[in-house]
């Protein structure tokens, strides 16, 4: 990291092609200076998590800490700042929001970062998030991101993690759906040191529904956890999770799901896979799929898979002629997208394929027209 | 010219003996018809000549287009114009079937040190090759055989042959798992794909696949030996006598 000037100060837009997206940088969890939210549609809120205390004090008071409270989530309420996002009801937010969580510093950094997102009645907003190192220091970060969709709100959220081998970082994704609402959300994992993402969705009125899909690939000593939650307490609700993963070297993935339908929720259609790709004897992975189900009128299953390169496959491809290397990052490309393949942007999930096939080429995985001159 | 000759093939799965000398000469522009009861060696010998590992030669050789065949690793027996349609085509998610043809077409002409297509060039050619074979393009965007029906799955094969323009294509059990109309398509398709410089293997059970694909030469594999060669009127006569009275004369 020798070509910023001033680390502290780094500010830059990130441009997927093709995607025009609204993008806010926040910088070792403090929401950047530079960041103009004043051309914002009326109705979209977006500014600073202590702007947000002051300035929309009635929102804030509502809904600050309550979904982390209800949740067995550990607080990290002495966060300093993060980014807030108010949208009122009815509003859309037809550009996706990006926000782009920069870490950088001269010496090792421990931080945390707190964001809010708050969708009104029918308000309806994609979000991309994306988490960037861009020195070669020891990180040890702690996000935590609430979200309350209100009755028939939708929320589409990708998050990208992309960080170098020496960050430790715990991200916590709290969500609580009001009736009817939407929550589609994607946790891609690229690169990091020890990644634990916490996902915990409370469905707390009928007909809301959630997708919660995952695609990690680790090589080295990676590790990362995903640890779902999702908690039914209406009925007809319906929550479906798959998460997929690729494993080589002597890398680490530990899968955790929990579904628990409560007694009120009737009628709940749930689904949950974890399906992993080993790729060396070394690499490791725990996957605990677990319903607790407290009503007699559900349907829920859930399955987990832990395997290696299909034989078969890998020999129909050589025998078209695809080379057995070529083969294999095939097979390992076509594992991911199919995770992958449900972005609903286009131009966003042409971006993540690119990334992922650079991943699995041990190439340099950032998007092609990126600013930064970092090197991991 | 004689494309391929297999001389004296011994091949062993797991420690057994599966195919026992084995000699066989396909010249261009023939089609040969490879028969005989289950367990004779008929899928053994179509995954010696497409290179399974898992398949040990332990004795003879097989040149293809004056190549000892045995020395290439499958891949480069592909890209030399060996081709097979897979008796169970093996289901692989995520991948389509034009991604995955664009790949393999790529990985063949940059063997033969051809320049790549380009996007257009490729699609222009797949888009022939479909018309040719009276193939809509609902599957080629699809997960490469995932969820395929049977017949599906045999005319994805026939168009990856298509494609590919192989010098030697082996149709292992094509006819298994299609109805009459499938079958007679995946048989037109074959048929249209075949020329002077080529030569066709067909692996079956059944008189039925060969009514549509007339073969020139028809040998009967038994045991891991072709134990009877002739021609197309060899046919009618085990569709009527079965295959016992070849084992009849054998002990």
């Amino acid at each position: 990291m020798t070509e910023l000037e001033n680390i502290d100060d780094s500010y830059f837009e990130c441009k997927v092609n093709g995607l025009n997206t609204k993008c806010v940088t926040v910088n070792n969890g403090l929401f950047h200076p530079k960041n103009i939210t004043s051309d914002l549609p009326e109705g979209v809120h977006v500014c600073s998590m202590k702007e947000a205390r002051s300035r929309y004090s009635d929102i804030f008071e509502c809904h600050y800490d309550k979904v982390r409270r209800s949740s067995d989530v550990s607080e990290n309420n002495d966060a300093a700042d993060g980014v807030f996002i108010y949208l009122s009801a009815g509003v859309e937010l037809e550009q996706p929001l990006q926000i782009l969580n920069t870490l950088g510093s001269e010496t090792s950094f421990s931080g945390l970062q707190r964001n809010l997102v708050v969708l009104g009645k029918g308000a309806r907003l994609t979000m991309l998030v994306c988490d960037h190192t861009l020195s070669g220091v020891e990180f040890d970060i702690n996000n935590l991101t609430e979200c309350v969709l209100d009755d028939g709100a939708a929320l589409d959220y990708y998050e990208v993690q992309n960080q170098h081998a020496a960050t430790r970082f715990e991200n916590k994704l709290l969500v609580s759906e009001g009736r009817a609402s939407l929550l589609d959300a994607m946790m891609i994992t690229l690169y990091g040191g020890e990644i634990r993402n916490h996902i915990h969705v409370a469905l707390n009125k009928s007909d809301a529904d959630c997708n919660l899909r995952g695609v990690y690939i680790l090589d080295k000593k990676q590790k990362v956890y995903n640890f779902t939650y999702v908690d039914h307490r209406a009925p007809h609700c319906s929550s479906h999770e798959h998460f997929k993963g690729v494993l080589d070297d002597a890398a680490f993935a530990d899968f955790m799901g929990c579904v628990r339908v409560r007694p009120d929720a009737q009628k709940t259609d749930s689904y949950q896979a974890n399906n992993n790709l080993l790729l060396t004897p070394f690499a490791k992975v725990h996957t605990s799929p677990q319903l607790i189900i407290d009503a007699d009128d559900v349907k829920c299953s859930h399955g987990a898979t832990v395997g290696q390169m299909n034989e078969e496959a890998l020999f129909y491809l050589r025998s078209r002629g695809v080379g057995a290397d070529e083969a294999k990052l095939m097979m390992m490309f076509g594992f991911a997208h199919d995770i992958i393949g449900k972005i609903k942007l286009q131009p966003l999930r042409e971006e993540i394929d690119r990334l992922i096939d650079k991943r699995f080429r041990g190439e340099f995985s950032k998007c092609h027209n990126c600013t930064m001159n970092c090197n991991k | 010219m004689n494309l391929l000759e297999i001389k004296d093939l011994h091949a062993e799965v797991d420690g057994k003996e599966i195919l026992k000398g084995i000699n066989l000469t396909v010249k261009a522009g023939e089609v040969h018809a490879i028969m005989g009861p289950n367990g004779a060696g008929k899928s053994t010998l179509s995954a010696v000549l497409t290179g399974r590992e898992r398949f040990n030669v332990t004795k003879g050789n097989i040149i293809f287009k004056g190549m000892e065949l045995l020395q290439l690793p499958a891949e480069d027996r592909a890209r030399e114009g060996i081709f097979l349609s897979f008796q169970y085509p093996v289901e692989i998610p995520g991948i389509s079937t034009v991604n995955f043809l664009k790949t393999a077409v790529g990985e063949h002409r940059k063997y033969k040190k051809l320049p790549p297509l380009s996007g257009g060039e490729f699609l222009k050619m797949l888009r022939e090759k479909m018309e040719l074979l009276g193939m809509d393009n609902k599957l080629i965007n699809r997960s490469l055989n995932e969820g395929f029906s049977g017949g599906e799955k045999k005319k994805n094969e026939i168009l990856q042959m298509a494609v590919l323009n192989p010098t030697l294509a082996i149709l292992d059990e094509t006819d298994s798992g299609l109805d009459i109309d499938a079958l007679r398509l995946v048989a037109q398709g074959v048929n249209k794909l075949k020329s002077p410089d080529n030569a066709t293997i067909v692996i079956t059970h059944y008189q039925r696949l060969l009514d549509y694909i007339v073969p020139d030469v028809v040998h009967i594999l038994y045991d891991g030996r072709i134990v009877k060669t002739a021609g197309k009127e060899l046919v009618p006569e085990l569709e009527k006598y079965g295959y016992d009275w070849i084992k009849e004369g054998l002990s």
